[in-house]
């Protein structure tokens, strides 16, 4: 159940590691604006004076990045001319979407016409152009509401700033329809790759995103994916995130979102791909009267790794939070679970649930559950649990001994076990979608 | 050509012999009744047969349908006809009664060769057995088993029965934990089935069960052999006597 306690790479790995990343830099198109310019700068002094995060570092001691210095860093070439035969989507009706190729945009994929008026949806590479002031502000305006919130991932994201996606709804202005993101891995090409996300939702306002992340095996690239996400008093953000990463990828992702009174956040991650995920999401619930849900679910195998890593942070009273994860874990793969939540001096009359539960279908799955509860306010009410688990024999026996055949009957009870998890999706099209990616996981697991 | 013929069956488990030489066979349009103390082995006969892993058939045959039974997976004894309607049925959170039994009865239906019913042609099959059985709508949507009730369990092993057709039911103390009314929907459900196609084996602790389910033949397990057979009326021997004559004082009423 231990994660092995070896650093990922050695001292001269790390600093040859921070050399490539030096060198691959320069290759960027140059920004002109002095905040973007200093951002980046900042991002790879902050990197090399971090490095890698290894084993050592707590929050990493049950993922371990090793192999990670061995990737290429350089940006994927051809990316804005490589041709794209299915771009995945959660949506019966065509809505806006952005597509990014390797991480750069594509704007002949993609389609931001027919937004409301006074929304904003662009690529970061078009805004750095048409609006880098603009861009600079909201981006400043955002990291103020996340003090404190270092990490050498994000520092990595920050150096290689180069696209991404700003969505900014004002207040008031409900988007019918939601926002497809969607991140394509070209097949066979190693690199890397940082795309930012900048969303700002204000007061009043609704939105909802669909994350879509894709990439085939063979490849080994790193997609670090950076978002920084406000919603405003009384908006409501649904924020989704499929990640089907090749199985030689490396995806990590570091959320920081910020919620103000009366809000409603509603996020799910589905991890199935990838050799290694990494989704760290933050919440401040920085106002009274929240409602965040924080769920996830994922679905492994081989060697794979998912680590779902979590902070619901209650600065003010009267909120609720609600975490549902479930992982399904066959092969040699591991799944890690870090969910904390802090409940602070201020945040009474906070209402707290956590569940993670890890079924494990191989005698070589792994599961590392770390929950973590700090209170320090006295009137709350907060429960967590955590259980992994095989499948059920009886279940088993019973839906067999009814002619369901063991392969159908596996499918059907892992399938179930996932629903607990998936029904935390407020979104109906999303969470059919999801769920019909989880089963078609198991179609090509079982086999 | 009986339809099932069960020689000299011995079972374990853990190395604890349980059944030790289990000789019984049943004929198509037969409804025999196997009566016994706790203990004597009448879950693990029913068990052996459907196919549950963990016990060690250290000797003895099974043929059911002119197949070697003990050869096939669970699966395939279900598809070949075989139903067993559990002592204790199992809950499984997050699969409704309905998709379950669909999946259940077009596997069973593939592996005869014939085509799946559509969600339509199902419902409505369901819908008429549910009928038959007092079960409403609701009690399909639901979770297999979950949140019923014993005497709801029970019938829902019945509608199963129903929808599947098969040609040999087991009925694993199917009066267990019925009041008197549900006992009644559920043998009246289970008397429907009766047919000169069809066997049964209904098992049992107590004779109320055989007052509504009228078996043509009674045997009396126990230490894990049939240690007597007759008609019914051996049913109310036993209640009135127990089993002291097989050399266990448990009282049969
Ligand atoms: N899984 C098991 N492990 C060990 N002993 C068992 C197991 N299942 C049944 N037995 C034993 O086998 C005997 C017969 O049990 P069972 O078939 O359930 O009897 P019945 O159904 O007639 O009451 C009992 O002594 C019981 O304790
Ligand atoms: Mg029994």
């Amino acid at each position: 159940m231990s994660g092995e306690l070896t650093p990922t790479h050695s001292p001269q790995g790390a600093a040859s590691f921070i050399e490539q990343v030096k060198q691959a830099q320069p290759a960027l198109a140059p920004v002109a604006h002095p905040w973007l310019a200093c951002f980046r700068a900042e991002g790879m002094e902050r990197f090399a004076k971090a490095g890698l995060p290894t084993t050592r570092n707590e929050a990493w001691k049950f993922t371990n990045l090793r192999g990670l210095d061995k990737l290429s860093l350089s940006p994927a070439p051809d990316a804005k001319s490589v041709p794209v035969d299915a771009i995945p989507t959660a949506l019966e009706a065509a809505g806006p979407r952005l597509v990014f190729i390797g991480g750069q945009f594509r704007a002949d994929l993609s389609r931001i016409q027919g937004l409301p008026d006074g929304v904003l949806l662009d690529a970061l590479s078009a805004q750095m152009e048409a609006d880098p002031q603009g861009l600079a502000d909201r981006m400043e305006g955002l990291l103020a509401r996340f003090p404190g919130a270092d990490h050498p991932m994000r520092s990595l994201n920050a150096a290689f700033l180069a696209d991404g996606v700003l969505l900014h709804v004002p207040a008031g202005v409900k988007l019918a329809q939601p926002v497809e993101l969607v991140f394509l891995a070209p097949a066979g090409v190693a690199a890397a790759w940082h795309p930012r996300l900048v969303v700002v939702v204000e007061d009043g306002a609704e939105a909802t995103i669909v994350e879509h992340h894709a990439g085939q095996p063979g490849a080994a690239y790193l997609s670090n994916i950076a978002a920084d996400v406000a919603v405003g008093k009384g908006a409501r953000l649904h924020h989704y995130k499929i990640q089907r990463e090749g199985t030689d990828a490396f995806h990590i992702a570091t959320l920081n979102t910020h919620l103000a009174d009366a809000s409603t956040y509603d996020t799910f991650v589905l991890n199935l791909g990838a050799r290694l995920a990494r989704h760290e999401a933050r919440q401040v619930l920085g106002g009274e009267k929240i409602e965040a849900r924080v769920s996830g679910a994922y679905a492994i195998g081989g060697d794979q790794v998912s680590d779902i890593t979590t902070l619901i942070d209650h600065a003010k009273p009267n909120c609720t939070s609600r975490e549902v994860v479930k992982g399904v874990i066959d092969g040699k793969a591991r799944g890690v679970f870090q969910g904390k939540i802090i409940v602070r001096p201020d945040a009474q009359k906070t209402d707290g649930y956590q569940l993670n539960r890890a079924l494990l279908l191989s005698e070589t799955s792994e599961i590392n559950s770390k929950p973590e509860l700090e209170i320090y306010a006295d009137d709350v009410k907060c429960s967590h649990g955590a259980t992994a688990g095989e499948l059920d024999e009886d279940q088993m026996f019973y839906l067999r001994a009814r002619g369901v055949p063991r392969d159908m009957a596996r499918v059907m009870l892992i399938g179930a076990f996932l629903d607990e998890a998936m029904d935390e999706i407020i979104d109906e099209q999303v969470r059919a979608y999801f769920r019909a990616a989880a089963a078609a996981w198991m179609g090509t697991e079982r086999a | 050509m009986s339809l099932i013929e069960i020689k000299n069956l011995h079972a374990s488990v853990d190395g604890k012999a349980i059944l030790k030489g289990v000789d019984l066979t049943i004929n198509a349009g037969e409804v025999h009744a196997i009566m016994g103390p706790n203990g004597a082995g009448k879950s693990t006969l029913s068990y052996v047969l459907a196919g549950r892993e963990g016990y060690e058939i250290t000797e003895g045959s099974v043929t059911f349908d002119g197949q070697d039974l003990l050869a096939l997976e669970v699966e395939e004894r279900a598809a070949a006809g075989l139903f067993l309607a559990f002592q204790y049925p199992v809950e499984i959170p997050g699969v409704t009664n309905a998709t379950f039994l669909k999946e259940a009865l077009n596997a069973i239906r593939k592996t005869r060769g014939e085509s799946p019913l559509d969600a339509m042609q199902f419902l409505k099959l369901i819908r008429a057995k549910a009928k038959d059985l007092s079960m409403t709508d609701e009690m399909i949507k639901r979770a297999v088993n979950v949140g019923f009730s014993g005497g709801e369990k029970k019938r829902n092993e019945a509608l199963q029965m129903a929808v599947l057709q098969p040609k040999l039911a087991i009925l694993d103390e199917t009066d267990s934990g019925l009041d008197i009314d549900a006992l009644k929907i559920v043998a009246e459900g289970v008397n429907k089935l009766r047919s000169p196609e069809r066997g049964m084996l209904v098992i049992t602790h107590y004779q109320r069960l055989l007052d509504y389910i009228v078996p043509d033949v009674v045997h009396v397990l126990a230490n894990g052999r049939i240690q007597k057979t007759g008609g019914k009326e051996l049913a109310l021997e036993l209640e009135a006597k127990g089993y002291a004559e097989f050399g266990i004082s448990d009282a049969a009423a």
